[in-house]
């Protein structure tokens, strides 16, 4: 009985020190993390939660509306962009140079997906699972290349284009 | 007995006197809550940003304050090797003068811009005192942006003060010497050299420095300078001393008179005259040097004629105030009605009244004239004196409440004292001889009264000691209440000289994070890994390179040869906050880039020997940062090796010839 009842304060405090130790940062005053110099320890979440979560990942973007046929003034635009901005790290084949190559991006992911992990980069490779796991794969964080969310689903377009879509 | 009780008395009578005038010690000065006002916890930012000039340094350093944290030094006069100021083609034209690149300056003073006596945060000027430039840094970048020559003088030191709308920076001549380049012997001082009062005018928008006119004052040494504000703005005053006119042993000699003089200019009359063609151009040479935003790059235009004024041809423009004795500061309170001047051998502090200044010009309350310049009586421009307020009062800051704060050379301390009726209020040590101090916005209309900083020039004993050479120190004290607090010290970079300060929220929303990489306009940007090129042309050959985590493109280079000149322009295509690439080569005599996401900046590598010369990512920019490197193939001259360049299997071509 004694004991039993240590064993419950005892988990009291755990408990009290865990909520206190672990109290997190507002999110805003968190400076976006790092130049993956730190490997940021990823929380993992149960794999239902995650396969709920990643599919459309984490940002402001919760539905893309897709064009049929593709946009050819889109792709021309997202082509430029992905030469200045992504080329460095993407190849447009399925190799991986520094970050994976891009065939079959636009089978793998949702647009919302690529779309967010475009435009909220940093908070995508702190919290979204797949970007994490890409991370572990990768060893070096995407850069944010602040494209604006118009070049972004340019650069989506194009993509879809390297995917073969019409 | 008698002997003993003599020897007593004399003991007791000794120790008074040492007591009376013996410093409080660090400890009894320092109370125990002086930590938490300093202490600013990790990932809190700081109340204000200080300006501190690096004196012998020839840089800017800002400094967090109340933490007393160093936040960055800024390159301005002198070749900085850690981000290659000085050193990259693009920057080598800002340190340009008449005299080709002069990699160092002595930096003196600071101002921060002004909008109706109030700081606006936009730019940051500073002065060089040996070779006399301005320069105007820009506070959404902090990036040198502009620096002029001042031609017609020498030691520059009463500079760079504004008026209170930044319409004009001054520089003020220490060094008397002849105009133009005249052969002279030295011991016609007296006839031949001049002191100059250059008046820079500054774009509203832009902020671009043009050298408006120089009035042109007898031989004499003009020390420091503020200018008026509200109902003197119209006015700028600079302190004067040697108006001996000694050019020998100065420190006997010019301390013979008195009196020197403040030096008191109507700029807004120099303005007409010089609008009226009451001036006289004249061939001088200097250099105006530019940085271009868009283009990356700074050019160097010389420029040929000055405008001088001549006080014999504009009356009413220029008066002395006697002034003892060889004066240092010469401030201006918030209201615009009382200067200050500091004589550093006088063993009191002489407040003058505007008002009192314009009505003895008005009546004509002359007692002679300096080399036809109209000298006011003293008693008619004088408000009143501190008495026994230290000794060697250097310089005056202002707390808005009606308080004046004075620097005490000599003895070592800030004395504060009241305006209205000039009584000493309080005294604090500093350690040790402080020159300038500084409040927050305490040489404009509105001081912040919570602060002050005494940049001393003496640090012996205040920090681990690192063999003869020691840092210099600053020290910051509360001044919110009655009795001004010491609360901490912390050691500075290069001399701390003079300091502005102000409150963050005026700069710290409006910084540049990254440029943006379509707006690079640089002549040799590359736009993305595709357009990496290396070019040769006769024995130069340019170098189209990128960067980003973690390769450089191209990252092999053969076919250049002993003898050619190479120029690397590194272009970062990362367009992320605090994410800059650096580049360095073996062997090069010369320094690194830093180059900031967004930007292209360029190192020149001519090679004198062949061998391969590994180049590397200074930069410690992701996990893979050591990966970030490449090899140059030097081969001797005239061998027969291919220009060639790639990275990977993705870009290896044959270059064009
Ligand atoms: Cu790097």
């Amino acid at each position: 009985m004694k004991q039993a009842s240590l064993l419950t304060a005892a988990a009291a405090i755990a408990l009290l020190l865990y909520g206190c130790g672990s109290t997190p940062q507002a999110d805003t005053e968190k400076p976006a993390a790092d130049n993956s110099m730190a490997a940021t320890t990823p929380a993992t979440p149960t794999p239902a939660a995650a396969a709920a979560a990643d599919a459309k990942g984490k940002g402001k973007f919760t539905s893309v509306a897709l064009t049929d046929p593709l946009d050819q003034k889109m792709i021309a635009s997202g082509k430029s962009t992905y030469e200045v901005k992504c080329a460095a790290c993407h190849k447009l084949t399925g190799d991986k140079l520094v970050g994976p190559g891009w065939k079959g991006v636009t089978e793998r992911r949702k647009p919302e997906w690529i779309m967010n992990f475009i435009t909220n980069t940093d908070e995508m490779i702190d919290k979204d699972p797949a970007a994490q796991a890409m991370l572990e794969e990768c060893m070096v964080r995407m850069p944010n290349q602040h494209l604006t969310d118009d070049e972004a689903r340019h650069v989506l377009e194009y993509m879809r284009s390297n995917d073969g879509k019409k | 007995m008698k002997r003993l009780s003599l020897m007593l008395g004399l003991a007791v009578a000794t120790t008074a006197a040492m007591q009376s005038c013996k410093m409080k010690t660090a400890a009894t000065a320092v109370q125990g809550d002086a930590a938490s006002k300093t202490y600013v916890a990790p990932g809190k930012y700081d109340e204000i940003y200080n300006f501190v000039s690096g004196g012998f340094n020839g840089q800017v350093s800002v400094y967090g304050l109340p933490s007393g944290r160093l936040l960055k030094v800024i390159p301005v006069f002198a070749v900085n090797p850690e981000n290659g100021y000085g050193y990259s083609e693009e920057t080598k034209a800002m340190l340009n003068t008449t005299n080709g690149l002069i990699p160092w300056d002595d930096q003196h003073h600071l101002d921060l811009s002004q909008t109706n006596g109030e700081q606006d945060g936009r730019w940051l000027f500073a002065n060089a005192n040996n070779t006399p430039r301005v320069a105007r840094i820009d506070l959404t970048t902090f990036k040198t942006m502009e620096i002029l020559q001042i031609p017609n003088s020498a030691g520059n030191h009463s500079s760079p003060f504004i008026t209170e709308n930044t319409e004009y920076v001054v520089a003020g001549t220490r060094f008397s010497v002849p105009l133009g380049s005249e052969d002279v012997p030295i011991s016609s001082f007296k006839d031949n050299f001049h002191s100059t009062a250059s008046f820079i005018s500054v774009d509203k928008n832009s902020g671009k420095m043009d050298l408006a006119f120089q009035i042109v004052l007898p031989g004499m040494n003009l020390d420091l300078s503020h200018a008026g504000k509200g109902p003197s703005h119209d006015w700028f005053f600079f302190s004067s001393y040697n108006t001996e006119q000694a050019y020998t042993l100065l420190e006997v000699n010019a301390s013979q008179k008195d009196k020197d003089y403040i030096v008191a200019v109507n700029w807004k009359k120099a303005e007409e005259y010089a609008k009226a063609g009451k001036g006289k151009k004249v061939p001088a040479t200097y250099a105006h040097n530019t940085y271009d935003e868009h283009k990356q790059t700074a050019t160097s235009e010389i420029k040929n004629e000055v405008l001088l004024l001549d006080p014999k041809d504009c009356p009413d423009m220029v008066y002395m105030i006697p002034c003892p004795k060889s004066p240092h500061g010469c401030d201006i309170d918030p209201s615009g009605e009382y200067i200050v001047g500091s004589g550093k051998l006088a063993a009191l502090i002489p407040v003058f009244s505007f008002s009192k200044m314009t009505k003895a010009i008005a009546g004509k309350q002359f007692e002679g004239d300096f080399k036809g310049i109209p000298i006011i009586k003293y008693e008619a421009a004088l408000h009143g004196e501190v008495q026994k307020p230290g000794l060697g009062p250097l310089h005056t800051e202002f707390d808005g409440k009606g308080n004046a704060y004075t620097s005490m050379f000599l003895s070592s301390e800030v004395v504060k004292w009241s305006l209205k009726d000039l009584q000493v209020l309080d005294r604090v040590p500093t350690y040790y001889s402080v020159g300038h101090l500084m409040i927050p916005g305490g040489d404009t209309r509105k001081p912040g009264g919570k602060y002050l900083v005494a940049y001393n020039k003496i640090t012996k004993d205040r920090f681990l000691p690192t063999g003869p050479e020691l840092a210099q120190s600053a020290q910051l004290y509360d001044i919110s209440g009655d009795k001004m607090q010491l609360i901490l010290d912390f050691p500075t970079f290069g001399e701390p000289h003079y300091a502005q300060a102000c409150q963050a929220s005026l700069i710290k929303d409006k910084q540049v994070k990254y440029y943006d990489i379509n707006k690079n306009g640089h002549d040799y940007v590359t736009m993305g890994e595709k357009k990496a090129n290396v070019v040769r042309k006769g024995n130069r050959v340019d170098i189209y390179m990128t960067a980003i985590r973690s390769h450089l493109v191209p990252d092999n280079i053969e076919g250049v040869f002993v003898g050619d000149e190479v120029y690397f322009h590194v272009t970062n295509l990362e367009q992320d906050w605090d994410i800059p690439h650096g580049f360095a080569i073996k062997n090069n005599p010369n320094a690194e880039l830093l180059i900031m996401p967004g930007e292209t900046v360029t190192l020149k590598f001519s090679p004198d020997k062949q061998g391969i010369y590994p180049f590397y990512c200074t930069d410690f920019c992701s996990a893979l940062h050591q990966e970030m490197s490449g090899y140059l193939r030097v081969s001797p001259k005239g061998a027969n090796v291919p220009l060639k360049f790639g990275t990977g299997e993705t870009v290896t071509s044959v270059a064009a010839k």
